[in-house]
């Protein structure tokens, strides 16, 4: 297998998620996949400007998208919240003329960009082009009698009609994936509840009650670790203490990875 | 008989940039309530996610602005997922929030504060985000 795809990082997994790459990146390796990071990409606001009138703020994203387009290749996303960002104003280049007009205008590319590129989720390249029975072949170490509770916070679920990462009420990606892995996924209510994100900066109060309404969840249903996708869910949830009152761990879905292929 | 006008007209300027920002259709909003029953953040609100669409729709703006709902507001479009009259309440949130935050010296979060708001381990992704939600 030799797949080659543009990757896009991110200002979070370069500075306080480095674990978030590093693991998937090894892990990348050892399934014969090539991830070449973008030369000049730049932060993606983080949140997706949900105005009408906000245009600037949707650059960034345009900008790797079409670059990766200009390659012929898939752009590939680790962080949820660049995720999210990057399909939505890619949503917005396809079916938007307004916004796909003021852009190009702005840009100036050799070529109108339109929404070309695909964009797709780590999991989703995992789960749609190498596969999760591919994968499952390749674990050197199976995480048996291990009790996972995924969680997947918001953004890469929702709005399902734009993200089609998988069923927003009750999606089963993150736990095929603790499947091929051989450990054990706990479905749990709670998994994609959101953790208060951003909140965490103004209103801790408030991401308080919302993470841990997430740890009684997962407790109750025999959770032992909790992985994620995304950096600040994964700040909401350790910074809130319920997880060591819990016995629960958080960490990254990659290192999981990295851990049943054999490199952390 | 006299007719009464839902929105005076000296709000209705405002509600229509609402309106207009969000790109949503407030009037198909029916009170179903689904968007305050699975709203994670509604614990503290003051004014519940469908009481907000319902004092948009009667022009009632400034309660809506002085309540803390808009803030306690985290953009999970949990709402905009479940709503049956596939309305974006996370989109008109967003609308309200921005036409106070857009008005000089409104920002709600200020370059001076974020020492005191950040920790050691907080994620440059919070930080992103807060700068472009809450300053202008």
């Amino acid at each position: 297998m030799n797949m080659k795809y543009s990757y896009y990082p991110g200002c979070t997994l370069k500075t306080k998620a480095q674990d978030l790459e590093k693991f998937a990146l090894d892990s990348a390796k050892t399934l014969g996949v090539a991830l070449q990071e973008q030369k000049e990409w730049q932060c993606c606001g983080a949140v997706y400007p949900l105005a009408t009138d906000e245009i600037a703020t949707k650059l960034s994203s345009v900008r790797s998208l079409a670059e990766a387009y200009q390659k012929g290749e898939k752009l590939v996303t680790l962080c949820a919240a660049c995720h999210h960002v990057i399909k939505r104003v890619n949503e917005d280049m396809k079916h938007k003329e307004d916004i796909r007009k003021k852009v190009n205008n702005y840009l100036q590319l050799p070529n109108d960009y339109e929404g070309e590129c695909e964009v797709i989720h780590y999991l989703e390249m995992l789960r749609d082009e190498i596969g999760f029975e591919s994968l499952a072949q390749k674990v050197k170490k199976p995480l048996k009698n291990r009790k996972i509770g995924a969680y997947y916070g918001c953004l890469l679920l929702r709005p399902s009609k734009v993200m089609k990462f998988d069923d927003p009420e009750n999606p089963s990606i993150i736990e095929d994936f603790i499947k091929a892995l051989g450990a054990t996924p706990i479905i749990y209510p709670y998994r994609t509840e959101c953790c208060g994100g951003y909140l965490a900066i103004d209103q801790k109060d408030v991401v308080e009650k919302m993470t841990q309404n997430i740890f009684e969840s997962a407790s109750k249903y025999g959770v032992e670790e909790i992985v994620t996708a995304c950096p600040l869910c994964k700040y909401n949830l350790e910074i809130s203490g319920f997880g060591d009152e819990n016995n629960i761990s958080i960490s990254y879905f990659t290192e999981l990875l990295a851990e049943a292929l054999g490199v952390k | 008989m006299t007719r009464v006008k839902v929105i005076p007209e000296n709000k209705k300027n405002i509600i229509d940039k609402i309106i207009e920002m969000s790109g949503e259709n407030i009037r198909d909003c029916m009170q179903c309530g689904k968007c305050s029953a699975g709203c994670p953040a509604s614990d503290g609100m003051d004014l519940l996610p469908h009481q907000v669409i319902r004092l948009l729709q009667l022009g009632q703006i400034d309660r809506i602005v002085e309540s803390k709902s808009i803030w306690n507001c985290a953009s999970c479009f949990t709402c905009a997922q479940r709503c049956p009259r596939n309305i974006d309440i996370a989109n008109i949130m967003e609308a309200i929030r921005l036409t106070i935050i857009r008005c000089v010296g409104n920002s709600r979060l200020k370059a001076d504060d974020v020492p005191s708001k950040v920790d050691c381990k907080m994620p440059q992704q919070a930080i992103v985000s807060g700068f472009r939600k809450y300053n202008k």
